[in-house]
């Protein structure tokens, strides 16, 4: 996995790390220079899965161009689509009924705490503790079990269309969500006692990879990497859209802007989309699941920008059309781009060991990246 | 009841016998031999199943189940593979160190097996130094790690086995001073004396304070010691290779992977003898009926036991906390472990000198 | 065991009271530059200032106290066949009030100038824009594909981009 690239002149060592990597952030591959064994310079070497999404779209129709991006952000593949639709909305000026507009958010929600359970087993198995992966995904299954039964596929959930969703939920789907919330409630606690309270896991991530907060708007940063250090970035809050702006959830914010820091703004954004669901579970309105919309969509001449809080951050959909049923150009704002992009700046002068745990903290999807 | 000494005493007389002392001893060394072998063999199966078995209910899965019944026969099925695997010597490694570096490292595993006495009178060499010896002779599996680093001819290999060379040294300080608390305590280093002075307790008990202070500090340090995690950081998968052990493959490899194990079991088997009496039963003072049921328990159990609940603990260990950075290991020892066992040792002396343990 | 303690701040930010309208900025805009171009429709202002102009423009949208744009959340480059255009979308964190600068590029000569020293998230973005567009941002720290390899003929975005082995015409 790691092979020597050289030294430089002045005697640094240049190793590679990836893109094969043994936890799932996918095939990054980064170009380190070391002295000794602090970091000097990192530098993240892309496109390994560059699928090229951007030209792809723009053959694709209006309605066939939002699951491809559940393929970008897979982990957060709802809340990717929730994003395309609604922009494809903004340009048609459709309506969105009452009950889809709910059952999106519910959808999104659970979307975000899969995500972040991922994120949880994922990073502590990067610290070395493999136990907490097994536990995250156990809870995980549940999640994927009421998506599988509504939407019909466990991570990749094509379930958005513009205007609404695709089905109506599944009978069983509130009492299970129900059950999901008494069980998840218990869990989360759980995982405090296992990994935050451990003095091992605070002092690895406890200083390291400090971003401050002039620097995170400066990198662009987004989602819970930005709140760490302090920026109030939260779409649900500044820019709502569905129900959010009647649901009641607090924006979780850090100050220290190091690993811990990042770390326990997803924690609280977990407890947070748990208090969601549970606010939305209850109060499900009757009616259309899906607004009336014509067959072949063709969005008038012009731009449309639209924005969704993903778990990584924030999901730009930036349409322009011509006034055909195919884009003319779509570009996709992604949130692990510009996370990525502070990562040399958070890990010089650290150790490798410390660069694991900022990168597992960044929580990067790399088809996210790369689109 | 059941009892070892009875088959070796009477293996001793009947060979005495037959042949005469000469014969006769060099057939117990024979036998021995053997048996110690076997016992490395044995022990390694078991503690090889036994690991993935407890992690694997540890991350709420099953474990190896298909091989055998039970998943018995997976190790077996593990040894076999390994041994017909093709061992490779990587180009410009020092052939004679590369080959000789596993069979270092077994036979010091081996040769600290001689003082631990698995039951009563079953020892195979009761010296008077005997934990002089166990300390003296660990430190040389150390030779064995840096000599594999060194000859791979790999650059990762020689960092891997510097960090390990450097982790084993510094804890061999921290284990060495927590067991002098406890010879402080006995006041001999003869382990059957240890042992027989635990007749009315076992000294973590009775040696309280400074004794359980230098049982944790103890088991810390052999958790380092044998590279385990939390401290397994030049094997740590997820951020460098494998440590000093990775350009042996095949036997070579098998054998590393075996003294490993045994390692801990050794390790653990020296910690129960020390602090939680070695084949002495659960003595409680003088409660004659109590000691008397305790007695009936055969001695090799109770030495099996209390080993295997300290591997099941270190095993723990492993399964539940995340890794240390190099700088916070040696951190924790030379900062914090270092001083607390010096200060506990001094303790251990006064409380040894006033007479104020049980 | 913890509780988490979720601090939030209220959405009335410091300073949210000073956020400009379309309005509020279009002047602001005139009085930086006097002969500054809009196009309508949208809901942010757009404005499309000239290449030349761009960096001290993208300067003074910093540094400037009442508009102090110091979020760039979208940088992208569209191929219109005739020319290229450079769309900017910014937003303020203090006053959250949005702009989006377009600036029209040569489609035979698109170069620009770079304004990663000013929002450092421009770094890897204009790199993406080069490698799929082919426009060169002048004093780039390091300007290289990033996507496709580093020996890729072709600007691959390019609207008039052939690629007979990988792309498929229906």
């Amino acid at each position: 996995m790691i092979e020597e690239l050289g030294t430089t002149e002045q005697g640094d060592l240049v190793i590679n790390i990836g893109p094969q990597h043994p936890s799932t952030h996918g095939v990054l591959h980064l170009v380190v220079t070391l002295s000794g064994e602090t970091i000097k310079n990192v530098e993240p070497h892309l496109g390994y899965i560059h699928r090229s999404i951007e030209k792809m779209c723009e053959s694709l129709t209006y309605r066939q161009f939002i699951y491809v991006t559940s393929r970008m952000d897979y982990l957060s593949s709802h809340i990717n689509n929730h994003g395309c639709a609604l922009c494809v909305e903004k340009g048609m000026q459709i309506e969105v009924p009452p009950r889809a507009q709910v059952i999106r958010v519910l959808m999104d929600e659970l979307t975000r705490l899969a995500s972040h359970q991922l994120w949880w087993g994922a990073m502590a198995m990067d610290l070395g503790a493999l136990t907490p992966f097994f536990h995250a995904f156990r809870e995980r299954e549940a999640i994927n079990e009421i998506m599988e039964e509504t939407c019909g596929a466990r991570l990749t959930m094509n379930y958005m269309v513009p205007g609404g969703v695709m089905f109506d939920l599944h009978p069983n789907f509130q009492n299970k969500v129900k059950d999901f919330i008494q069980l998840f409630k218990s869990k989360i606690d759980e995982y405090d006692e296992m990994v935050t309270n451990n003095i091992i896991f605070q002092s690895r991530m406890k200083n390291i990879g400090v971003l401050s907060r002039e620097d995170a708007i400066s990198y662009g940063c987004s989602g819970p990497t930005a709140r760490a250090s302090g920026v109030n970035c939260d779409i649900r809050k500044l820019y709502p859209y569905d129900v959010y702006a009647s649901t009641k959830f607090d924006e979780v914010l850090e100050w220290k802007g190091d690993c811990f820091a990042r770390y326990m703004v997803r924690l609280g954004e977990m407890r947070q989309s748990l208090s969601i669901i549970e606010q939305l579970i209850d109060n499900i309105p009757e009616g259309d699941f899906q607004a009336k919309t014509k067959a072949v969509l063709k969005l008038p001449k012009g731009e449309f920008y639209s924005r969704v809080e993903t778990a990584r951050g924030e999901f730009g959909v930036y349409i322009i059309s011509e006034g055909a049923t195919t884009p003319y150009r779509i570009k996709f704002r992604s949130p692990g781009f510009s996370n990525l992009s502070a990562l040399n700046h958070m890990a010089k002068g650290h150790k490798i060991g410390d660069m694991i745990a900022i990168m597992g903290t960044l929580d990067l999807v790399i088809p996210d990246i790369d689109r | 009841m059941f009892s070892l000494e009875g088959i070796t005493a009477s293996l001793h007389n009947w060979l005495n016998s037959r042949f005469g002392p000469t014969p006769a001893l060099v057939v117990e060394m024979v036998i021995v031999a053997v048996l110690a072998i076997s016992l490395f063999a044995v022990l390694g199966l078991v503690l090889v199943f036994m690991e993935r078995k407890v992690s694997a209910y540890m991350q709420i899965r099953l474990g190896p189940n298909r091989v055998g019944p039970a998943g018995l026969l997976q190790t077996a099925a593990d040894t076999l593979k390994l041994a017909v695997k093709e061992g490779l010597t990587p180009n410009g490694a020092d052939k004679l160190l590369f080959n000789l570096a596993p069979f270092l490292v077994i036979v010091v595993s081996m040769l600290i097996l001689a003082p631990i006495a698995f039951a009563k009178n079953f020892q195979i060499w009761d010296l008077n130094i005997g934990v002089l010896y166990i300390s003296a002779i660990s430190s040389l599996s150390v030779v064995g790690i840096l000599m594999a680093g060194w000859a791979s001819n790999n650059k990762y290999s020689l960092l891997g086995a510097m960090r390990s060379g450097a982790q084993i040294v510094s804890y061999e300080l921290s284990a060495g001073l927590s067991i002098l608390t406890i010879i402080v305590f006995s006041g001999s280093l003869q382990l059957s004396d240890i042992i027989a002075s635990q007749q009315d307790g076992w000294w973590i008990f009775k040696g309280h304070i400074p004794a359980i202070i230098a049982f944790v500090i103890f088991i810390i340090a052999v958790t380092a010691e044998t590279n385990r995690a939390p401290f397994d950081l030049a094997e740590a998968e997820s951020e460098l290779t494998a440590g000093f052990h990775t350009e042996y493959s095949g036997m070579r490899f098998a054998l590393f992977f075996l003294a490993e194990y045994v390692n801990i079991f050794i390790v653990c088997g020296i910690g129960a003898t020390l602090f939680l009496g070695g084949w002495m039963p659960l003595h409680i003072g003088h409660w004659e009926g109590f000691n008397h049921v305790m007695d009936y328990i055969p001695s090799s159990l109770w030495f099996m036991g209390k080993t295997f609940f300290l591997i099941f603990v270190i095993m723990w260990f492993r399964w539940t906390f995340p890794r240390l950075r190099i700088d916070q290991l040696l951190n924790l020892e030379w900062k914090y472990l270092l001083p607390i066992s010096m200060v506990n040792l001094l303790l251990a002396t006064i409380i040894a000198i006033t007479g104020f343990h049980f | 065991m913890n509780k988490l303690k979720c601090r939030q701040k209220n959405n009335e930010l410091p300073g949210a009271e000073l956020k400009m309208t379309n309005e509020e900025l279009k002047q602001c805009m005139l009085e930086l530059l006097p002969d500054a171009a809009f196009e309508e429709g949208g809901e942010w202002l757009v404005v499309t200032p000239d290449a030349t102009q761009w960096k001290r423009f993208a300067l003074q949208l910093r540094e400037f106290s009442t508009l102090h744009f110091d979020y760039l959340f979208c940088l992208s480059c569209i191929d219109w066949k005739t020319h290229f255009t450079m769309v900017y979308h910014f937003t303020s964190t203090k006053f959250r009030h949005t702009l989006v600068v377009k600036i029209k590029l040569d489609r035979t000569n698109p170069v620009i100038d770079t304004v990663c020293d000013i929002w450092r998230t421009a770094e890897f973005h204009e790199r993406e824009v080069y490698d799929l567009f082919g426009v060169q941002f002048t004093h780039h720290p390091d300007l290289r594909r990033l996507f496709m390899t580093d020996d890729w003929k072709g600007w691959p975005l390019r609207k008039d981009y052939e690629d007979p082995v990988n792309m498929i015409k229906l």
